[in-house]
């Protein structure tokens, strides 16, 4: 029998109904996973004892027949998620002693549908980061190893880096992640494993640490396309509590897996391919573009002229956002406290302290393009840019059904292979930065890997709201790929 | 766009973020840098455009005017640094 931690939800859901193992021996193989794993500090809270009750109540629950969509399945919750009762930090100083009194709508309903949650996983500082190495609880370590050096160690990539390990490594079946500029798909696209941000208002944000707020989405990261179908089901539907939140009814995602795309139309991007990509990842691309061919459907060229200024656009729109919805952090109702002679004192101290470099930076770029003179200018104008960036999209969509793109320039890097510009760290969201703009879905999923052993992600990109037409596409692409290499830390 | 060191000053105490002297010559370089990256966007053509606001193709929702929370106090003071008789406490504001 496969390994109890090698196996997809899909197919433990199936082995937990005929009884051939129990909820609780499935959660204990994954803590017993996660110890070992341990030295990739994927998790910054453990919560191994809660997660074994809940794993005796889903075996009761199984017992009488009253099952939910992901009883008794392992997961890792991204620590920007609220858990009643239980420490959630953002990985940032500031937060770092705050327990929230109520439960995020996702969390919630993750625990509804009877997942067990394991521990909280780590990310960027306030989701802020494409490295994991912003964290005020240490660098996350991705389990992938290069061929040519496995000495070095490699960035999970960011911000939900630590819900990518973690499934990377078998410590968990599945995770959530949340995505602003590609904080589910380029971390899925490092790790070898799937992931995917909905369309702008499908979860809520309810109870989720808010980082930019009309980019922020929560998504499903596992270790197969069937998989984030069940989860993303068991993650969605309308919140009233979120104003966002979309109210259209959650469709079977499981369903829309037929297998069959012939007559779909892909786009295919032309301006997604600049000068300097890497050949290894245009190889990449041509080969998906390729299989997709062979499944019956037509590659299409598109164009989207905005692309090249997305990266611009995000970096005025999300630090603009970053710098309101941080202005909570006041060293006076929750977090951290530097005592000040007077009040404005205080929150100064203590959001020096409680903040770190890759925040304190946003934070002050976005009060610099909001601030009375530079609003017009900067804020006003990406504004407009982003509306140009989303009819590009609107306009390709009139042709196409999907479109396939890489999902980042690179396969992962090692910490430190980085230079000190920021704006080079940012590259690394090129791909699935606009997508965010248009609160469109995207989807990356393992397309192969490098010459030097590690994986490389493909994107897919539907139409607002149509998950279902990504997921049966990258269902089709899953298994025309076979990804099936193993990183370190994983025994078959 | 170059900022200055007065300019990141004034930004910082804005935003009420304490910010050392020492450090604001390299933080006025960094945001320089930052913003030059994005003053990319003046050579877009955006006239008649309209600013996007949101993503979401739908207009904000309506709720009746009604009280649906509360009758939480320890809850919402459990995480406060400093309480007192049912109250955050602050630095004195009132001389």
């Amino acid at each position: 029998m496969t390994k109890l931690t090698n196996l997809t939800m899909a197919d433990a859901r199936k082995a937990l109904a005929a009884k051939e193992f129990t909820a609780v021996e499935l959660v204990d193989a994954h803590i017993k996973q996660a110890e070992k794993a341990k030295p990739l500090n994927a998790f910054v809270t453990e919560t191994f004892d809660l997660a074994r009750e809940q794993a005796k109540a889903s075996d009761v629950r199984i017992a009488k027949g009253e099952a939910g969509a992901m009883e008794g399945l392992p997961i890792g919750m991204k620590d920007l998620f609220c858990t009643e009762g239980v420490r959630t930090t953002a990985c940032s100083k500031i937060l770092s002693n705050f327990v929230p009194p109520y439960e995020s709508t996702v969390s919630g309903n993750l625990k509804k549908a009877g997942a067990v949650t394991i521990g909280k996983t780590a990310l960027d500082e306030f989701a802020m980061g494409s490295s994991n190495m912003t964290s005020a609880f240490g660098n996350v370590e991705n389990p992938w190893k290069r061929k040519s050096d496995p000495s070095v160690k490699l960035v999970p990539g960011g911000s939900s880096g630590g819900s990518a390990s973690a499934i990377a490594s078998r410590s968990v079946m599945a995770a959530t992640g949340t995505d602003t500029g590609g904080s589910i798909r380029q971390p899925a696209a490092f790790c070898g494993i799937v992931g995917i941000k909905p369309t702008y208002g499908r979860c809520s944000r309810w109870g989720v640490v808010a980082f930019a707020s009309s980019l922020d989405q929560a998504g499903p990261m596992t270790r197969s396309v069937r998989d984030a179908a069940i989860m993303l089901g068991a993650m969605a539907g309308h919140d009233p509590k979120d104003s966002t939140s979309a109210p259209m009814p959650v469709p079977n995602f499981e369903a829309a897996l037929t297998g069959d795309i012939r007559g779909l139309k892909v786009g295919i991007p032309k301006e997604y391919r600049p000068d300097g990509l890497s050949a290894e990842v245009q190889a990449l691309w041509d080969n998906g573009i390729a299989m997709l061919k062979d499944a019956g459907a037509t590659p299409v060229e598109i164009s989207l002229p905005h692309t090249k200024y997305a990266l611009a656009t995000y970096y005025i729109i999300a630090p603009a956002e970053c710098s309101s919805n941080l202005a909570r952090y006041d060293g006076l109702r929750y977090g951290v406290r530097v005592e000040g002679k007077t009040l404005d004192e205080m929150y100064s101290k203590s959001r020096a302290a409680g903040f770190g470099k890759e925040v304190r930076r946003r934070i002050l770029v976005g009060t610099y393009v909001l601030s009375a003179g530079y609003y017009d200018a900067y804020y006003a104008k990406a504004q407009k840019v982003r509306r140009l960036i989303a009819d590009d999209f609107a306009k390709a969509f009139q042709t196409v059904d999907v479109i396939l793109t890489p999902t980042a320039p690179s396969a992962a890097f090692g910490m430190g292979e980085t230079d000190d510009n920021p704006v080079t760290m940012w590259l690394n969201d090129v791909f699935t930065i606009p997508t965010s703009m248009a609160g469109l879905p995207g989807l990356s999923l393992p397309g192969g890997l490098s010459a030097d052993g590690l994986p490389l992600g493909l994107q897919l990109i539907g139409r607002p709201f149509d998950e279902e037409t990504v997921l049966r596409v990258a269902d089709v692409m899953e298994k025309a790929v076979g990804f099936n290499a193993l990183p370190a830390f994983v025994e078959v | 766009m170059s900022l200055d060191k007065d300019t990141v000053r004034t930004i910082a105490n804005l935003a009420r973020l304490e910010v050392r002297d020492d450090e604001l010559d390299h933080l006025a370089g960094e945001l320089s840098n930052i913003m030059t990256f994005v003053e990319q966007l003046a050579e877009v053509n955006t006239d008649g455009v309209q600013p996007m606001t949101s993503v979401a193709a739908m207009d904000l929702p309506r709720r009746p005017d009604v009280v649906t929370d509360g009758n939480c106090r320890d809850k919402i003071l459990a995480n406060a640094p400093e309480q007192q008789d049912g109250f955050f406490l602050v630095p004195k504001v009132v001389e």
